[in-house]
């Protein structure tokens, strides 16, 4: 049960991270492809919207790493071993989209040349998001294999399948799509900024469409126990409700309803990784390493559990006090 | 070099880079919050600018601080693997709070930079304390579980596996204390100095800025009270280490062989081969009167370990004594700008003085960054001491060069940015300059 509990949490900071940190890189990636008269504009209200919460929302992906390998130590050693070039690209998109927007946001001498930073930014809002997905599906191909805590699979397995080169590129449209959407609600102030967003989270909505339907095609042959798992009973329900939620964030967004659609676009994010963690249930990395195997002693399991619940307990209301201070507009 | 050294000074040099930003992470928020609380209390908006100015420059370190932590974090696991998968479940426990603290500090400082217009100031500058307060447990947390690498306790090894694992008792390991008052200590006295510095510079140019004064004066202060307890916790350090760590304490000193009435090695070249330190002054009886409080008290020499379980004594003994120098330096300018206060009342028309000052500026991180190599160095062949080989623990991936190079590369371009960045800040105070009191 302990296991379970943990692994609960685990993923709750993984969507968490996706729908906040997640929205961040789509951000960036908006940066770089900002296009237009309003162009400038666009990436102002970018960094604007992104510059207070940013490191808050990082911390998520940090608090991911530390649940990953106090509660699953076995699964984060075998994980950082056969996925150490994809984690490795992973940590250096990080650092450069890092040191971009801490020299585009906070230089004091605006206009000084800031654009090949912006350049930087956006290219490493690319990089990162792509090996996150690249990595999540990695794990589920089942050709990572680990024998008695040993990978002896070699460094190239699993991340190099069109499944999971797929998966990346999901990710991307997803986080695109995310940030689109939730930038069109900071852009409140500005319509014609709004309606450049909307046209993109529509767009993006769209073209994940097709990818999402190629990762689930290579899903058969490349990562076949997940492909089993959403042959589940509870699969078509979660699929429909994805879809719902899907739809909804399209209507929302073509009759302006903007707020709606955010909370549209963040109900399709969580089940898809809701639904994808099932299907991938019991195991961290298929088929060797599972949930149970993994898992640490039940004395750090417990001590963990209190942790986390206390933490939330700090954290959940400081967060609030964050989002309202600076996405509830301007008071003085 | 083999994929093992490499993974070696990978983790090193990441380590030692985000160090300096983790002890400005902990000293730099305490003056912000120290300089806001002063205008908060005075009203001279001579407070109200410089705690603005210094928020600045804390946004950019804390947001550097929180990149190179990210990495860390993944090369915990990347670089050793086995290291890991063993000691996960034991100092996770610090991590997941050391988790929360990060947390919290990221939030309030999103809170604290940018809420400015939005909250009373009374509530902004309790959003400071917070990040302050965090800050600091960030520290505590992540300190006790390199103490735990140093003392490991918590377990029980029962072939070869860990049994019995109790993460409260790993985290208070005999080691905790001392390195976490020492680390804590030492991000105070490394900030004060550092920024101390700075301002010091400006003054030589500009003597009577206002802006500049009262900076130099705050953070000197914060410097000044932390260094002479700052070398009194480091005399606890070394204690503690002569009682859990007979090696690592030997190879600081440099002392090859067991013998009662040990000298007290200053500088010189330790000689493995002939097991004596060549070029040394020595201080007759001085390690058994500093270690045990009795000259003629005998001391442990490298010579009782097997030569396999030494530390390589020449880094060892060389940073210890950068250290210790570092220390007794700053000391030094510290005794002597508080002469002067106490004479004078006023430090900013001291030329002299301020020179000093200037100089003593990157002191405190070099003892930082030389206080961590005795500590991490001092380990070695130890990832867990006693009880866990460094070479058994590393990653079976080969080409470990390449991430090396790579992010030998990509620090360069951080602190690159970091140091273009603090620059314009600083020269832009400068330009921007305050009113000049005649004082
Ligand atoms: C401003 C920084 C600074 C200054 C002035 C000093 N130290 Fe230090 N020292 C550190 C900063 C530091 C550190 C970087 O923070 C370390 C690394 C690990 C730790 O706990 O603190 C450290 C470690 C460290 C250790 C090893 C602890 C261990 O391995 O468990 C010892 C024995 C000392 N120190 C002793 C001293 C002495 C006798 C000093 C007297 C002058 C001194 N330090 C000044
Ligand atoms: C909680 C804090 C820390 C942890 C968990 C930790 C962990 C490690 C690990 C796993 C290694 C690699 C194995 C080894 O060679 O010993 C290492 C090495 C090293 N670390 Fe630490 N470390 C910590 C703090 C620091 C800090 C802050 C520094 C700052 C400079 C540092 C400096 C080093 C150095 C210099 C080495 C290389 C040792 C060698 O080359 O022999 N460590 N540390
Ligand atoms: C293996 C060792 C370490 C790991 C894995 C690690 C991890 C991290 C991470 C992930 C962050 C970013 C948090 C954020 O996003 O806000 C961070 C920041 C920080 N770390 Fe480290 N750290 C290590 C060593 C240390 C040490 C030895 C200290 C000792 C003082 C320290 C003190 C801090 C502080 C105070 C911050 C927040 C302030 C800032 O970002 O400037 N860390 N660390």
């Amino acid at each position: 049960m302990l296991p379970q509990v943990v692994a609960v949490s685990l993923l709750l900071s993984l969507i968490l991270y996706a729908l906040m940190g997640g929205a961040d890189f789509g951000g960036g990636m908006w940066d770089l492809l900002a296009v237009g008269p309003r162009a400038a504009r666009q990436r102002e209200l970018i960094s604007k919207a992104i510059a207070p919460i940013w490191e808050a929302n990082h911390v998520w992906l940090i608090l991911a790493v530390v649940v990953l390998f106090t509660g699953f130590p076995a699964g984060f050693a075998a994980m950082m071993t056969a996925l150490f070039i994809p984690v490795m690209l992973m940590v250096i998109g990080i650092v450069l989209r890092g040191s971009a927007f801490i020299f585009r946001n906070y230089d004091s001498r605006a206009g000084a040349g800031p654009h090949r930073w912006g350049t930087a930014f956006g290219m490493a809002s690319f990089l990162t998001p792509f090996f996150q997905g690249v990595i999540l599906g990695a794990m589920a191909t089942g050709r990572i294999r680990v024998a008695d805590s040993h990978v002896t699979t070699g460094y190239l397995a699993g991340w190099l399948t069109p499944f999971a080169l797929a998966c990346g590129a999901f990710a991307l449209g997803l986080f695109a799509f995310l940030a689109a959407t939730y930038l069109t609600l900071d852009a409140k102030e500005q319509p014609e900024l709004q309606d450049d967003f909307r046209r993109r989270a529509i767009g993006s909505g769209l073209a994940l469409g097709p990818v999402a339907g190629v990762v689930f095609l290579t899903a058969r042959q490349g990562a076949p126990l997940l492909f089993q798992g959403l042959t589940n009973w509870w699969a078509p329900w979660l699929l429909g409700a994805t879809s719902l939620c899907a739809v909804g964030a399209f209507g929302a967004l073509w009759w302006r309803r903007f707020a709606v659609a955010r909370v549209a676009a963040v109900g399709q994010v969580t089940l898809i990784l809701a639904g994808w963690s099932l299907a991938q249930y019991p195991n961290l990395i298929t088929p060797d390493v599972t949930v149970a195997s993994a898992a640490a002693p039940d004395a750090t399991l417990r001590l963990l559990v209190v942790a986390l619940a206390a933490g939330a307990v700090i954290l959940l209301p400081s967060l609030f006090f964050l989002f309202r201070l600076f996405k509830g507009g301007e008071r003085r | 070099m083999s994929d093992f050294l490499f993974a070696r000074s990978l983790m090193a040099m990441s380590l030692a880079f985000h160090i300096v930003f983790a002890a400005l992470g902990i000293g730099m928020p305490l003056l912000m919050v120290l300089a806001e609380g002063a205008w908060l209390r005075t009203r001279q908006p001579v407070y109200l600018e410089l705690s603005q100015r210094w928020a600045n420059g804390t946004a950019i370190l804390f947001a550097v601080g929180a990149v190179t932590g990210t990495v860390l974090s993944f090369e915990l696991g990347l670089l050793w693997p086995g290291f890991m998968a063993q000691a996960g479940p034991i100092i996770g426990m610090p991590f997941s709070l050391e988790g929360f603290a990060f947390f919290t500090e990221a939030i309030f400082i999103g809170v604290y930079l940018y809420g400015r217009n939005r909250l009373s100031p009374l509530l902004h500058w309790l959003a400071g304390v917070v990040v302050a307060v965090s800050g600091i447990f960030s520290g505590i947390f992540v300190v006790t579980a390199n103490a735990w690498m140093n003392a490991p306790a918590g377990f029980i090894l029962l072939d070869g596996r860990f049994t019995a694992i109790d993460p409260i008792a790993a985290m208070l390991n005999p080691a905790s204390l001392h390195e976490v008052l020492h680390m804590i200590l030492a991000s105070f006295v490394a900030t004060g100095f550092a920024v101390a510095a700075v301002h010091a510079f400006f003054l030589r140019r500009n003597p009577t800025s206002l802006f500049h004064g009262r900076a130099l004066g705050l953070a000197l202060a914060m410097a000044c009270i932390s260094i002479p307890l700052q070398i009194a916790s480091g005399d606890l350090s070394a204690r503690a280490v002569g009682r859990l760590q007979p090696a690592k304490l030997a190879a600081m000193e440099a002392h090859y062989r067991t013998q009662a009435g040990a000298p007290l090695l200053l500088g010189g070249i330790p000689n493995d081969a002939t097991r004596t330190t060549d070029y040394a002054l020595r201080i007759p009886g001085g390690l058994s009167l500093l270690l045990n409080g009795r000259p003629d008290s005998t001391v442990i020499g490298l010579e009782e370990f097997p030569r396999s379980d030494w530390p390589n004594v020449r880094i060892v003994h060389g940073a210890f004594d950068l250290m210790v120098l570092s220390g007794f330096a700053m000391l030094t300018v510290a005794g002597w700008s508080g002469w002067i206060w106490w004479r004078r009342r006023r430090l900013a028309d001291h030329p002299s003085l301020l020179r000093a000052v200037v100089i003593a500026g990157p002191l405190g991180f070099v003892a930082i960054e030389a206080g961590w190599v005795v500590t991490e160095v001092g380990r070695q062949p130890w990832i867990i001491y006693n009880v866990m080989r460094t070479a058994d623990a590393v990653t079976p991936m080969p080409g470990i060069a390449v991430p090396f190079v790579a992010f030998t590369v990509l620090y360069v371009v951080l602190a690159f940015v970091v140091v273009t960045l603090l620059r314009r800040q600083f020269l832009e105070t400068d330009a921007s300059n305050t009113p000049s009191s005649p004082a």
